[in-house]
C-alpha cells in the first residue's frame, strides 16, 4: 500500500508525520530532539530509512543525527566541519573582511545512489561531503576557492548555502546556491564551481553582469529535465533552460515576487509552485491571505491556490527549505510556516487542509514517497 | 571521583539521566575532565567546546563550590573538593535566547 512520510524540522525539534496514500489521516511523531533547531532531515533516495538530520543550538552548536530506521531510533554522527586550509575572509554587512565561521547546516543532501553518501550545506557558506554515513566531513573547497570568495557577502539570515541539487542524468553536475553569493554549478562533482548568475538583476547590484553578490533564495529541478532549473529570488521568479547558464525572468502576474520556497510538481516538469510574500522587509502574504501560486507553464502565467488556505488575518512567512512535492499519482505538495501550520494538498494544489496546526515554527519540509 | 551535572539538552543527547562520575588519573583538571566526558560520550563534541580551538561555547559556563570557573585556563587544577568528589562540577546554558 502506497504511503508518505513527512519530514518536518522546525524551531524546537523534528517531527515524523506519516499517513497512507490517501493523505487524509495522519500520525504525528515527534517532537523529537525537543528544543534544538532542525534546520533540515532528509531520506536517501537509494535507502528510505536512512535520515540525516541537522540538528543545532545556540547554546551547544552542531550536532548531525542519523537514523537507519525511518526515524524511529538515531545517533549523533560526526559534527566536525573544518574548513580546507585557512578559511579567510568574505565581505560582512558593511563590506569590511569578515574571517570564515562555522555557524550551522543548514541543508543536507544525500546521494542520489549511496546511503552513505551525503553533502552538508554551512553557514558560512561552504559545501561538505561525508563518504562514510555522516562520521567524517570534507570541504568541496573549490567553492569556496574559486575566487569570488572574499566578494561573498551574508544575506539578512546569515550567509548560508542552502540548496543542493544534485542531477540524476550526469553524476559529476551538482548546483547550489548561496545568500547572498548566488547559484553556483559544478561538472566534476564538486572540484571546480562556476557562478551561474546571468540574466539575474538585483537592485542593489550597480552592475548587470555582476558575477555573485545576487541572493538566491531557492532552486529547484525536476529529476527528468535536470537543466531546466526555476529560481526564487529575493524579488523575481526565474527560469534556466540551459543548466544555469542564463536566466531569464518568468514573475508573470504574481501579486509580488518576493519570496522563499520554489517547487515542481512531480509528474508535470512545467508545473512550479511559489509563495507570493509582500516584500523583503514584510515577511507575510500580502493582503493577510495564505496563497500558493501554481504556473503550469513553466512561469510567467500563475494561478492562486487558496481553497483550504487561511484569507484573512493570515501574517506567517514559508521559509525556504519549507516547501515539497510527494510523488503519488496525484502529486501531493506540503509546507509548513513560520506560524507552525503544516498545509497539505493531495491535489496538486487544487484543495488544502492542515496536517497539523501549531507546531513551532517550521525551518524545512521533506516528503518521502513509497509507493 | 568527580560528579559532573550536564544540562538537560546535553544530558538528553548523551542519552544520561542524573550525575555523572569520571576518575581522573593524577592532577585533576578543567581541560582534562573535558576530555574525559567528551571520550565517553563522543556525540558531546563540540557541544561544550570548539574541536578545533578546544575554546569554550560562548553560551555555555562551567561553575563549582560557588565559583564561576569559566574564564579558568584548561590546565588550571579544579578546586579540591571538585577533585575529591564532595563538590559537583556543574556545565550551565546560559539564559538567554528562547
Amino acid at each position: 500500500m502506497s504511503k508518505v512520510r513527512v519530514l518536518v524540522g522546525t524551531r524546537k525539534g523534528a517531527f515524523v508525520i506519516s499517513s497512507d496514500g490517501k493523505r487524509r489521516n495522519w500520525r504525528v511523531s515527534g517532537p523529537l530532539f525537543g528544543g534544538w533547531e532542525i534546520y533540515h532531515m532528509k531520506g536517501s533516495p537509494a535507502d528510505p530509512d536512512r535520515l540525516y538530520a541537522s540538528q543545532s543550538s545556540g547554546w551547544f552548536g552542531q550536532v548531525v543525527q542519523r537514523s537507519n530506521d525511518g526515524g524511529r531510533t538515531w545517533e549523533a554522527v560526526g559534527n566536525l566541519f573544518p574548513y580546507d586550509g585557512v578559511p579567510g575572509t568574505h565581505q560582512w554587512y558593511d563590506g569590511s573582511p569578515h574571517p570564515w565561521e562555522f555557524k550551522r547546516v543548514w541543508h543536507l543532501e544525500p546521494s542520489l545512489g549511496d546511503p552513505d553518501s551525503v553533502y552538508a550545506g554551512v553557514e558560512d557558506a561552504a559545501l561538505f561531503r561525508s563518504a562514510d554515513g555522516g562520521k567524517t566531513w570534507r570541504e568541496l573547497s573549490g567553492l569556496r576557492g574559486h575566487g569570488s570568495g572574499p566578494r561573498w557577502m551574508p544575506g539578512a539570515g546569515g550567509m548560508c548555502l542552502h540548496t543542493i541539487l544534485l542531477d540524476p542524468a550526469n553524476p559529476g553536475r551538482i548546483f547550489i546556491a548561496i545568500s547572498a553569493a548566488g547559484a553556483f554549478r559544478s561538472d566534476d562533482a564538486g572540484g571546480t564551481w562556476k557562478p551561474i548568475n546571468r540574466g539575474l538583476r538585483s537592485e542593489h547590484i550597480p552592475d548587470p553582469a555582476a558575477e555573485v553578490g545576487h541572493c538566491v533564495h531557492r532552486i529547484a529541478m525536476h529529476p527528468s529535465r535536470p537543466s531546466v532549473l526555476f529560481m526564487q529570488k529575493h524579488w523575481d521568479i526565474m527560469r534556466s533552460d540551459d543548466a544555469g547558464d542564463t536566466w531569464r525572468e518568468v514573475s508573470g502576474n504574481l501579486p509580488t515576487d518576493f519570496g522563499f520556497p520554489i517547487e515542481v510538481h512531480a509528474h508535470e516538469p512545467e508545473t512550479i509552485y511559489v509563495v507570493p510574500i509582500k516584500s523583503d522587509s514584510e515577511h507575510y502574504p500580502p493582503e493577510g491571505k495564505l496563497r500558493v501560486y501554481r504556473s503550469r507553464t513553466g512561469g510567467n502565467e500563475w494561478e492562486a491556490l487558496s481553497r483550504g488556505l487561511p484569507q484573512e488575518d493570515c501574517y506567517v512567512n514559508v521559509l525556504r527549505d519549507a516547501m515539497a512535492v510527494d510523488s503519488l499519482d496525484e502529486c501531493g505538495v506540503y509546507f509548513g510556516t513560520t506560524g507552525g501550520q503544516l498545509y497539505a494538498s493531495a491535489d496538486a494544489g487544487d484543495n488544502w487542509a492542515p496536517i497539523v496546526r501549531d507546531l513551532p515554527a517550521v525551518l524545512s519540509v521533506e516528503v518521502q514517497t513509497f509507493a | 571521583m568527580i560528579r559532573v551535572q550536564l544540562p538537560a539538552h546535553l544530558r538528553t543527547l548523551a542519552g544520561v539521566d542524573g550525575e555523572l562520575g569520571f576518575e581522573i588519573a593524577g592532577r585533576a583538571t578543567q581541560g582534562g575532565l573535558l576530555d574525559a566526558i567528551e571520550a565517553r560520550y563522543p556525540m558531546l563534541r563540540g557541544t561544550m567546546r570548539d574541536q578545533v580551538t578546544r575554546r569554550r561555547r560562548p553560551f555555555l559556563r562551567f561553575f563549582a563550590c560557588g565559583r564561576d570557573l569559566s574564564g579558568e585556563s584548561p590546565e588550571a587544577p579544579l578546586p579540591e573538593a571538585v577533585a575529591a568528589g564532595r563538590e559537583p562540577f556543574l556545565v550551565v546554558g546560559a539564559i538567554s535566547g528562547g
